[in-house]
């Protein structure tokens, strides 16, 4: 194995083929993330986004092509889940904290096991995570005495206590009612002005064309299409795009 | 104190002399006491020896029945048809008359053939395998009633599979699992009186040995039975019902 650069993308996918069973749900797909970059993805529903950026971190395994984070290559038989876990970190749509876990012992949980670091340091940080997600005063409430927007906000700061190099988000606003979308996006963007490698699907083109180096459009389990938000919006050519774009805009 | 305990006996004395029904023996005469006692402290061993082992048992036979492999998950699955199926007097007496002949014997002093399992070990064994059955079920409900996202989120952060079963899974299957569970190790309390079949010298055998040598104690010592019982189970009830609570967790579940 090649050591990875700085030079080289963070995550690297290359033709990738994912079936579940009979059912090929992605089709060849590529794209590679340079470190630091704020990647969208869109697309219909269906189209396979969510099962793509679930095979950056192997929770789905892939049929066909290379997927590789940090030089990390999750086809190797002998893959190192946990290494590759503490790189890779995931926020889904629904949250999922622990829900007989305070809000700062969720985030406390897998540096303490996984990391093993010394219970008061990890306290530390998870203390200054809260505050980075604007949520101090609710150190102690447990996930089911938070609003949606207060519980995403907890995941992001959980996935960040390991610190990642690069964060994935699953349509992480989309079970949210609209005032509290905007509480989870500004945390959002200011972990892309920090620098971290984020890889989003999302729904809110206002979002991605502000936050995003780059838009990928998939349908049906290929990459019809992709820019800058420049000239993505804007200029698209594939008449799918701009189908969807005429429905969602 | 002495003179209380005196006054009691002689109460119950002079009631057995004028209600020859109501010969409650065991109040006054210390040979039948003991008797009692000894038969209530034996059920509680039982019992709680019970609760523990069905419970052990409960717990691996649940893990094992998400195991990836096909021959644990089927050794699981048979033995839960096997002891949810038949009666649980028929396992007791399976146990002991069967297996108990196969199992080594030791002789303590040369001359008595001792076999390494008693008849108290049989019913615990038997007994526990019984309520066990029941639990790996109950606890395999409340394994599934973890979403399976809940789980992928514990994995993404780096969990072992083995962590993520004892930190996140468990803990939260527990709680889903606790109003069953309670229901089972209930009828596993209850279910000890069996081991009267094999001549443990539980509450029951020791019950039916007085009132077969006193028939006049027949109705006390049944009512203390049932007194006895009401107790028990009902200790354990409120146990239960304060773990539960003690589980509970803010703006969760019901
Ligand atoms: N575990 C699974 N087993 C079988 N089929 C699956 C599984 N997960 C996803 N699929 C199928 O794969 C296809 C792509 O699903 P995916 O969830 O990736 O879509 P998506 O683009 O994220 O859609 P949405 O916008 O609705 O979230 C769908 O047809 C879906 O039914
Ligand atoms: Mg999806």
């Amino acid at each position: 194995m090649t050591e990875w650069t700085e030079k080289d993308p963070i995550v690297s996918i290359q033709d990738v083929h994912k079936y579940f069973g009979d059912l090929q749900v992605l089709k060849g797909v590529s794209l590679d993330v340079m470190k630091g970059e704020v990647v969208c993805i869109i697309g219909p529903s269906g189209s396979g986004k969510s099962t793509l950026i679930r095979c950056v971190n192997a929770l789905n395994d892939i049929q066909g092509g290379t997927i590789k984070v940090r030089g990390i290559d999750l086809t190797d038989p002998n893959l190192d889940m946990l290494a590759l876990r503490k790189r890779v970190g995931m926020v889904f749509q629904q949250y999922n904290l622990f829900p007989h876990k305070t809000a700062i012992e969720n985030i406390m949980m897998a540096p303490m096991l996984v990391l093993k670091e010394n219970e008061d340091e990890v306290r530390k940080l998870a203390r200054e995570l809260m505050r980075k997600v604007r949520l101090e005063d609710k150190e102690d409430a447990y996930p089911g005495e938070l609003s949606g927007g207060q519980q995403q906000r907890v995941a992001i700061a959980r996935s960040l206590a390991m610190s990642p190099d690069v964060m994935l988000f699953d349509e992480v606003t989309a079970a949210l009612d609209p005032e509290t979308v905007k509480e989870v996006l500004v945390t959002i963007k200011d972990l892309a002005q920090d620098g971290m490698t984020c890889i989003l699907v999302t729904h809110e083109m206002g979002f991605a064309r502000e936050v995003a180096d780059h838009i990928y459009f998939t349908d049906h389990g290929v990459i019809v299409e992709h820019g800058p938000p420049s000239t993505f919006f804007s200029k698209a050519k594939d008449p799918r795009t701009k189908e969807f774009l005429s429905q969602i805009l | 104190m002495r003179d209380t305990m005196d006054l009691i006996a002689d109460f119950f004395r002079e009631l057995a002399a004028d209600y020859p029904r109501w010969n409650f023996i065991w109040m006054y005469e210390p040979l039948q006491q003991g008797k009692v006692l000894s038969g209530i402290w034996m059920t509680i061993k039982l019992s709680i020896a019970c609760l523990i082992l069905s419970m052990i048992i409960g717990v691996l036979g649940a893990f094992a029945q998400g195991s990836r492999n096909v021959i644990l998950r089927s050794i699981v699955q048979g033995y839960i048809q096997f002891f949810r199926n038949t009666p649980p007097y028929v396992q007791l007496l399976f146990f002991y008359f069967a297996l108990g002949q196969f199992t080594p014997t030791y002789s303590p002093d040369g001359w008595l053939e001792m076999p390494i399992i008693s008849n108290v070990g049989w019913a615990i064994i038997s007994l526990s395998f019984f309520a066990g059955a029941f639990n790996v079920e109950i606890f395999r409900a409340g394994i599934e009633a973890v979403p399976e996202s809940t789980r992928e989120a514990s994995e993404s952060l780096g969990f072992s599979r083995g962590q993520t079963y004892r930190y996140v899974v468990l803990p939260l299957a527990l709680r889903v699992s606790l109003p069953a569970l309670n229901n089972n190790l209930v009828n596993l309390v209850k279910t000890t009186t069996q081991a009267f079949g094999i001549a443990v010298p539980e509450l029951l055998y020791q019950s039916v040995t007085i009132w077969n040598d006193y028939p006049s104690a027949l109705y006390p010592t049944m009512l203390l039975v049932f007194v006895v019982y009401i107790v028990l189970v009902g200790l354990l009830v409120m146990s239960m019902n304060r773990w539960e609570s003690s589980m509970r967790i803010p703006g969760y579940g019901s």
